[in-house]
């Protein structure tokens, strides 16, 4: 894209919409299952059956509590929930029940890792305006594959599923900020186990706002609402394929006008939804079928006492308390299932930075390799420790250990066991290395005459030799000492 | 036409005595539902068949020494704005056609397990909304006192259905008053309680602010019978009392003395309401009096802003409440409409009456940007005042008596035409809905051979008061018993 930095400074806010991880729904007792048969997640109040009323899921109160406080928000003692209304197949109320004039959270902030000047690390502070409660809609499927091409089928289990909506203030400068933002949401909301947070599944999903405004101006431009990005990458290219459209726009002399948009991955481009002309008036008003939720400060003391160490605090931490290196550290942080992994190992093995090495480097390989999570794998922090000890006390060799952490990641089981059944015990029985050695010796006549004409390298390779013959297995530290006592020799 | 039905309490002492059986009532009071069904077009239902088989089973329970309540074995009839599984339930309303339910009301399940048997189900106006039971796709339902007249309304049905003596006693909804008119025109008891009394989980709304569940029966005793089925904590409304409701028949004491009984000025004013129904009332109080109530003139300044606040506010959230009647998921949808904004404008243009139309247009436009602040916002702070009203009323006194409505009975279609007219039959009954207090009227008096009611306001959350005053006014009056002379 053009450069437009001289020009016009970006102006984006997010509105971030995050499931919250409840075992039922927002106002309904029917289950939250992802990937159910389509309209079997439900129960008369998501159907909006004549008769039925809502009642609050105490859990996703807990858990928008917990959220906005991660954030640095204000949690209100008195928040509303209010209908707002419109007309569509997959609200079947015909209103949804959202959070208006009384949100449950106001201000906060997310501290958002910036590339500063000549690459050096720094961070961003991007205010919050508020966070509030409400429910998903159900889905309309339009596929004519599916529905028919004169038919649109709703599925209704995703109807009622609780939802926070994270509103930031128009503090954004770039779209690549916009989506280090969202990551930085995302981490948080993982960390607080408050959401999955998983994009691929619709757990979060956001409306980027986007306005140009010339550099130096403090009045914002006029700006327009991509609707419904679900990838970092759309937002990335989204918001860049706005930007670049409103540049043009008004170096034409032109007028952005207010519109909502819709962002094609296929094309790269943006399409007007809707212009705000004639925007939808929701009515919104007080729903009359739910009392004021209210909250002491006791249960929201209770909310923040709750909140674990977040991502950036605990790499932090790491760096400090186990001296690890900055990139090590948010590695390992990078999600709260693989710093407590991290910890645990560590704790149990006593060398953080040697535990550190063996999860960032073949751990991490592992899993990646399978599409695991650390949590979905049977593979056990204590169970790593013990490897590395046994590593660490000889009764294996490292190749033995690394070649056994991908059974381990994808099946589990009892390190000592595994190096027992496969044959990997490192051959100490000094016996069987002599020979080696003597072996090697003999067979390397010439490299035997270097090392006696001063040149100490050679050892290497004989070494090599050595482990090669013994399959990997000898005790290097045996090998190591049974040569240069032949050599010696 | 078979026998009318005697009140509850007369039914269990016929049933304990061994006189006769739940399938002996049940199946007198379908024949009577049937054979007034052309006159009266009380009923838009009758479920003769589960209703017989539950009388059996209530039979059989009654011969073990089983027997699960005082209304165990006897017959009710329920408004169509209540949902009862795999029976339909359609508000009088075209939207709902075809709509059976599959989940049952807390109210109703109230009833069942107290053994109570549901005979059918009673006409109204559509969604309850309306003071005549005209404004139904079953067509109107006549009064029992005078089939050119209305039995008032929305609950109309339900009233008829109890004053023709088909049923004892009935449910129905009150949202400005659609249990009082009725109970009023048609000479029959009938109550709201406290909002949040009666759960509202499966009562199809109308206006979720203001829409309480009651009962409708020959006496405040009943009543008190019926409360004690359907009453107390439902943990599927929000808005539901968390306090256990109280047992309402010990506190029918049939004692006054010393009860102090405010008297609204507001109320009894000469050129609002018919003569010979402020006769009648202030008769009752004074027959209360003898009894050793004491009166007290009180104020409820607000009262005037009633009808307009209520008009306000119930239209508002009837707007939104009728929102998922879209023809997606169930009840009507026109057909061949292309697109999905034809479908619905279709769908409701077909499904909707005129009334339900009207409600709709007027709250949607209460809640529209620009509107809000000047309609919806301004009728709820009018209506804290009118609560606050009485909440000082009730600092000087134990219950608050007013006429039920300004006139009696009128005639069908006399103001179908006029809904402003309508809409002030409406003006005593509404500031009990505004306010969430309990209110019963009964019958005090007739005028011109049709019934006067009389209304009866307690406190929040103390339907007793009203029900005891009700209940010792039975005692020594005999209004209650006047039944119409087409149904005696």
């Amino acid at each position: 894209m053009s450069d437009i930095s001289g020009e016009f400074e970006v102006v984006i806010g997010l509105e971030v919409h995050a499931h919250l991880r409840t075992e039922s729904k927002l106002f309904s007792p029917a289950p939250i299952v992802y990937g159910a048969e389509p309209n079997h997640a439900v129960h008369p109040v998501c159907l909006a059956l004549p008769g039925v009323l809502p009642v609050l899921n105490e859990r996703a109160v807990e858990l928008a509590i917990r959220a906005s406080l991660a954030m640095g928000c204000e949690v209100h003692q008195r928040s509303i929930f209010a209908r707002k209304n419109y007309f569509y197949p997959d609200l079947p109320k015909g209103y949804q029940i959202s959070q208006y004039e009384e949100p449950l959270a106001t201000g906060g902030w997310v501290d958002v890792p910036v590339e500063g000047a000549g690459g050096a690390a720094g961070k961003r502070r991007i205010r919050l305006t508020r966070i509030h409660m409400e429910e998903d809609a159900g889905k309309s499927i339009h596929d004519d594959a599916i529905a028919g091409s004169d038919s649109t089928l709703v599925d209704l289990n995703r109807a009622g599923v609780p939802l926070i909506e994270i509103v930031s203030e128009p503090d954004i400068r770039s779209a690549e900020e916009a989506s280090a933002y969202l990551r930085a949401v995302r981490s948080i909301l993982r960390f607080t186990d408050v959401s999955d947070a998983d994009m691929e599944k619709g757990h979060l999903r956001c409306d980027v706002n986007v306005s140009l405004r010339l550099r130096g101006s403090t009045e914002y431009g006029t700006r327009t609402e991509l609707k419904n990005l679900n990838s970092f990458r759309f937002i990335e290219d989204a918001a860049n394929a706005e930007i670049e459209r409103q540049a043009k726009t008004l170096r034409a002399g032109g007028r952005v006008q207010q519109c909502t948009l819709a962002y094609d991955p296929r094309s790269g481009r943006t399409s007007v939804l809707r212009l705000k002309e004639d925007a939808d008036d929701y009515r919104y008003f007080p729903d009359p079928d739910l009392i004021p939720l209210l909250l002491s400060a006791k249960q929201i003391e209770q909310a923040r006492s709750e909140i674990p160490e977040l991502a950036e605090q605990r790499s932090e931490r790491f760096q400090s308390e186990y001296d690890l290196s900055e990139y090590d550290a948010a590695q390992l942080t990078a999600s709260s299932s693989i710093a407590e992994f991290f910890e645990a190992a560590s704790k149990q093995h006593g060398a953080p930075k040697v535990v550190a090495n063996w999860i960032l480097r073949d751990v991490m390989q592992a899993l990646n390799e399978r599409e695991l999570a650390i949590d979905d794998s049977l593979f056990s922090p204590d169970a790593l420790a013990r490897l590395i000890k046994m590593v660490d006390d000889g009764k294996t060799t490292v190749k033995s250990a690394r070649g056994l952490i991908a059974e381990l990641v994808e099946s589990g089981g009892d390190p000592e066991e595994l190096v027992a059944e496969r044959g990997l015990a490192a051959v100490s029985d000094t016996g069987v290395i002599e020979q080696a050695v003597a072996e090697v010796l003999a067979a390397n006549p010439e490299s035997v005459e270097l090392f006696r004409s001063g040149e100490g390298k050679v050892v290497n390779f004989l070494m090599g030799q050595v482990m090669q013959k013994t399959q990997g297995k000898a005790d290097p530290a045996a090998v190591r000492e049974i040569l240069a006592r032949e050599l010696g020799k | 036409m078979p026998e009318g039905v005697g009140t509850l309490h007369e039914l269990r002492a016929a049933l304990d005595a061994g006189e006769t059986s739940s399938v002996e009532i049940v199946g007198q009071c379908l024949r009577r539902a049937e054979a007034s069904q052309d006159t009266l077009n009380a009923f838009v239902g009758l479920r003769a068949e589960a209703a017989l088989r539950e009388a059996e089973e209530s039979d059989t329970r009654r011969e073990r020494g089983e027997v699960r309540s005082p209304i165990d074995g006897l017959p009710l009839a329920i408004k169509d704005n209540m949902v009862q599984t795999s029976e339909p339930a359609h508000c009088a309303s075209r939207i709902l056609e075809g709509f059976i339910s599959p989940y049952t009301a807390t109210a109703v399940e109230g009833l069942e397990r107290s053994g109570a048997i549901v005979i059918g189900r009673t006409n109204m106006d559509e969604f309850a909304m309306g003071s005549s039971t005209e404004h139904s796709v079953n067509g109107p339902t006549r009064n029992p006192w005078d089939a050119d007249r209305t039995p008032g309304g929305s609950s109309g049905g339900s009233a008829a259905a109890v004053a023709a003596r088909i049923v004892p006693a009935a449910l129905g909804s009150d949202t400005g008053g659609s249990i009082r008119q009725p109970a009023s025109f048609c000479g029959v008891v009938g109550m709201k309680p406290t909002y949040g009394r009666v759960s509202r989980w499966g009562l199809v709304a109308f206006a979720s602010s203001l829409d309480q569940i009651g009962a409708f029966a020959q006496t405040a005793a009943d009543c008190a019978w019926i409360f004690e089925a359907i009453a107390g904590h439902d943990s599927r409304d929000s808005t539901s009392i968390p306090e256990p409701a109280p047992a309402y028949s010990g506190a029918l004491s049939g004692d006054v003395s010393g009860l102090r009984i405010g008297l609204p000025k507001e109320y009894f004013v000469e050129d609002g309401v018919d003569a010979g129904i402020l006769a009648a009332v202030r008769d009752s109080v004074a027959e209360l009096e003898r009894a050793g109530a004491k009166t007290v003139e009180v104020s409820l300044p607000h009262a005037r802003y009633a009808v307009a606040t209520y008009y306000a506010i119930a239209n508002a959230e009837a707007s939104s409440n009728l929102a998922r009647f879209d023809g997606v998921r169930y009840g009507h949808r026109a057909v061949g409409a292309k697109g999905l904004t034809e479908m619905y404008c279709r769908t409701r243009s077909e499904g909707f009456g005129t009334e339900v139309k009207r409600r709709i247009l007027l709250g949607t436009y209460f809640l529209s940007a620009g509107y809000y602040d000047a309609y919806y916002r301004k009728a709820q702070q009018v209506r804290t005042l009118v609560r606050r009203d009485f909440e000082r009323a009730f600092e000087a006194c134990d219950a608050l008596i007013t006429p039920t409505s300004p006139e009696t009975a009128f005639r069908l279609g006399e103001k179908t035409s006029d809904p402003l007219t309508m809409y002030l039959s409406d003006i005593y009954t509404v500031s009990a809905n505004l306010a969430g207090i309990p209110a019963l009227s009964m019958p005090c008096g007739s005028v011109g051979g049709l019934p006067v009611g009389l209304q009866i306001f307690g406190s929040a959350l103390d339907e007793a008061t009203p029900l005891r005053i009700a209940d010792a006014f039975q005692a020594i009056t005999d209004h209650h018993t006047a039944c119409p002379g087409d149904f005696a």
